[in-house]
């Protein structure tokens, strides 16, 4: 019987994969899933804290699971040569030193967050399961982000991080701003989406393979046939969209019009994972993208990258000066810090650095210490605007915070030592990351990049100063002002009642309005703060996982 | 007369400058909305143009998860708009301006 000897299909080629290795990845993704079930069939009065409780749980796990990957990377040893690296899902995911400190980076950021959200949405009244499992879906996308290698996979990967956001971003169902921002962000992220696939569409027709190691062993065994439409310049083209598309997710100037608007909009927690998390695992996604897919082309795309830098640290920092909110002024800072990681990106070895040169290590290193430092500062600034906000997150221009320092002390100082070290001041890890930023650079013989980035830094510390100066010196005349200012600031006054009548809300009463700081939030900021000054005074602490990062990076690419 | 891959390629650059200068021009958000979705379906086409030129799978796989994607995009897209509008039935992107500095 022929015809049913035909329907006997060979069974398919499943690809092997490693579990264990994607242990901290699983363990995110299985528990939002767990939450949302679980909170689903339990009574509202019931869940309390178990949301917040459960998320920092599950990214400690995650987080300790890093570490059983980090010492599995060592078994293979012998495979793997001394690479400390290692294929998963057919190819499609490599775990190595730089994955695993970037998943460490967005778990982190996840920890705090959580601790942020919880705080924040019992003030404003939400029940809040879906929006831990949202932020939780997002990590998940940006830890698979940092750790593809195939195009598609790439696409995926922004998409998860991506679509999660915007919803968080629109979560806030009294505020308009915050729907507003949603729109925003989402037209334009899903714009900056469109430009990534075309790219990836191009660069697929010029090399036939959407695998970032394929189209670096194309272009270096210059495998004529691969594809009947080779032409550079569609590479070249593909090439320049995927850097669009990415330059819109990391908001570097002029793809930044959306960041200012959106970090304002957002609930502020939202806005600390938007800032940290997300930003954190679109530069990873650049950056593999650039190092290990582009090779070859490092002289086409570098000079791309300085202009984007350069235009994002004098851009950034100079229309910081001109802002008036507090959220957006931080909102150019952190398309400072863009313009910083950018130089970090750019200081990564061309061909001739491949085998663990001095240079490209340098870029390596910093690209990594800054992403951690910029996150913990970046976090526990966030997390202070969410105290300091008040409900509706209706307190965030720079008057608001005059004589904070005497109705908050704590949360006052907390803020000033962060924005110390987002400014870059020695015994911070802001300090240690842009030496290392403009060390790279130099060594890359960017002189002009480093130069840049110093003046940048200078003109963004005014930005910071002039915070630190509204909250410290400016107190006394102020309390008499606003005790006098009845008038014209009646909607302030209104949501000043309206909290005062929350029994639950009880703390120190200012005159300018409630600051509300509960345990969580202070405990996360205090973290942060804590974790900046650490990694400033011993920014060695983190450099063995650098190093193996570098390492695994500076090798040969192979399958 | 015979119609190659770079005909296929050439349409789809026009869907995708449309959709994008739609985006840019449109102020109606929903419209706007449809210029995104605009934009992805043309790459499509140039993945299965490549995809048959090339003689290889993978491009035709590409645009099952593009599909996929640009569904999840209506989802969440459709439900900001309505949100927005709920709120403002006349509202067009203009309005959008309580964010601003």
């Amino acid at each position: 019987m022929g015809l049913f000897a035909q329907t006997v299909v060979d069974a398919i080629d499943t690809p092997e994969v490693e579990w264990k290795m994607m242990a901290p990845l699983l363990v995110l993704a299985v528990g939002a899933i767990v939450l949302i079930t679980i909170t689903s069939v339990v009574p509202r009065t019931r869940r309390g804290g178990f949301p917040a409780a459960f998320t920092i749980t599950t990214a400690a796990v995650a987080g300790w699971f890093l570490k059983v990957v980090w010492s599995g990377l060592g078994d293979h040893a012998e495979t793997y040569g001394i690479w400390r690296r290692q294929w998963i899902v057919a190819d499609a995911l490599m775990i190595d030193g730089f994955t695993i400190f970037v998943w460490g980076v967005i778990l982190l950021s996840v920890f705090l967050c959580g601790g942020l959200l919880d705080s924040y949405l019992r003030r404003e009244g939400f029940d809040g399961p879906e929006w831990y499992t949202l932020m939780m879906i997002s990590a998940v996308g940006g830890m698979l982000l940092a750790a593809a290698h195939d195009l598609i996979l790439i696409f995926l990967a922004v998409e998860i991080l991506s679509i999660a956001v915007y919803v968080l971003a629109g979560l806030h169902l009294r505020r308009s701003d915050s729907q507003e921002a949603a729109f925003k962000y989402f037209i334009l992220g899903a714009l900056a989406s469109a430009f990534l696939l075309y790219g990836i569409a191009l660069v697929y027709g010029a090399t036939g393979t959407t695998h970032l190691v394929d189209i670096f062993m194309y272009r270096s065994t210059n495998a004529a046939g691969l594809s009947p439409l080779t032409n550079s310049s569609m590479m070249l083209a593909g090439m320049a969209m995927i850097m669009i598309g990415f330059a819109f997710k990391i908001s570097a100037v002029p793809f930044h019009v959306w960041t200012p608007d959106v970090y304002q909009g957002a609930p502020t927690p939202i806005t600390a994972f938007m800032a940290s998390a997300v930003k954190a695992a679109a530069f990873a996604g650049l950056f593999r993208i650039m190092w290990e897919g582009f090779t070859y082309y490092v002289d086409d795309w570098r000079p791309v990258l300085s202009a984007l830098a350069i235009a994002s640290l004098v851009v950034g920092s100079f229309l910081a000066l001109a802002q008036t909110n507090v959220k957006r002024m931080l909102a150019y800072s952190s398309i400072v810090h863009a313009g910083f990681i950018l130089i970090a990106v750019y200081a990564v070895p061309g061909v001739t650095g491949i085998g663990g040169d001095d240079p490209s290590r340098l870029g390596i290193e910093a690209f990594l210490f800054y992403l951690l430092a910029y996150t913990l500062m970046t976090i526990g600034t966030f997390g202070v605007l969410t105290a300091a906000g008040g409900v509706d997150d209706a307190n965030h221009e720079l008057a608001d915070y005059r004589g904070l320092s005497k109705s908050q002390p704590v949360l006052a100082g907390l803020m000033a030592v962060l924005l110390f070290a987002q400014a870059g001041i020695p015994f911070t890890a802001g300090f240690v990351a842009k030496f290392r930023v403009i060390a790279a650079a130099a060594a890359n013989e960017a002189y002009i990049l480093g130069a840049v980035a110093m003046l940048a830094a200078v003109v963004s510390a005014v930005l910071y100063l002039r915070i630190v100066v509204t909250m410290f010196l400016v107190g006394d005349e102020l309390v008499a002002h606003a005790v006098t200012d009845t008038d014209d600031d009646a909607a302030t006054d209104g949501v000043a009642d309206e909290t005062a009548s929350n029994d639950h809300l009880g703390e120190a009463s200012t005159p300018f309005g409630q600051v509300y700081t509960p345990k969580p939030l202070l405990l996360a900021v205090m973290l942060a703060a804590f974790g900046t000054i650490v990694l400033g005074v011993f920014p060695q602490l983190v450099e063995p996982i650098l190093t193996d990062a570098a390492d695994s990076l500076s090798t040969l690419r192979q399958r | 007369m015979e119609v190659t891959a770079t005909w296929y390629l050439i349409l789809s650059a026009l869907l995708f400058t449309m959709g994008l200068v739609g985006l840019l021009v449109r102020r109606n958000p929903l419209i706007m909305f449809m210029c995104v979705e605009l934009m992805l379906n043309a790459v499509n086409i140039s993945f299965v143009a490549f995809s048959g030129a090339l003689n290889d799978v993978a491009g035709r796989t590409a645009v099952f998860f593009v599909l996929v994607v640009a569904a999840a995009e209506v989802v969440v897209g459709l439900s900001l708009v309505v949100a927005l509008m709920r709120r403002r039935p006349t509202l067009t992107a203009d309005d959008l301006t309580a964010l601003r500095g």
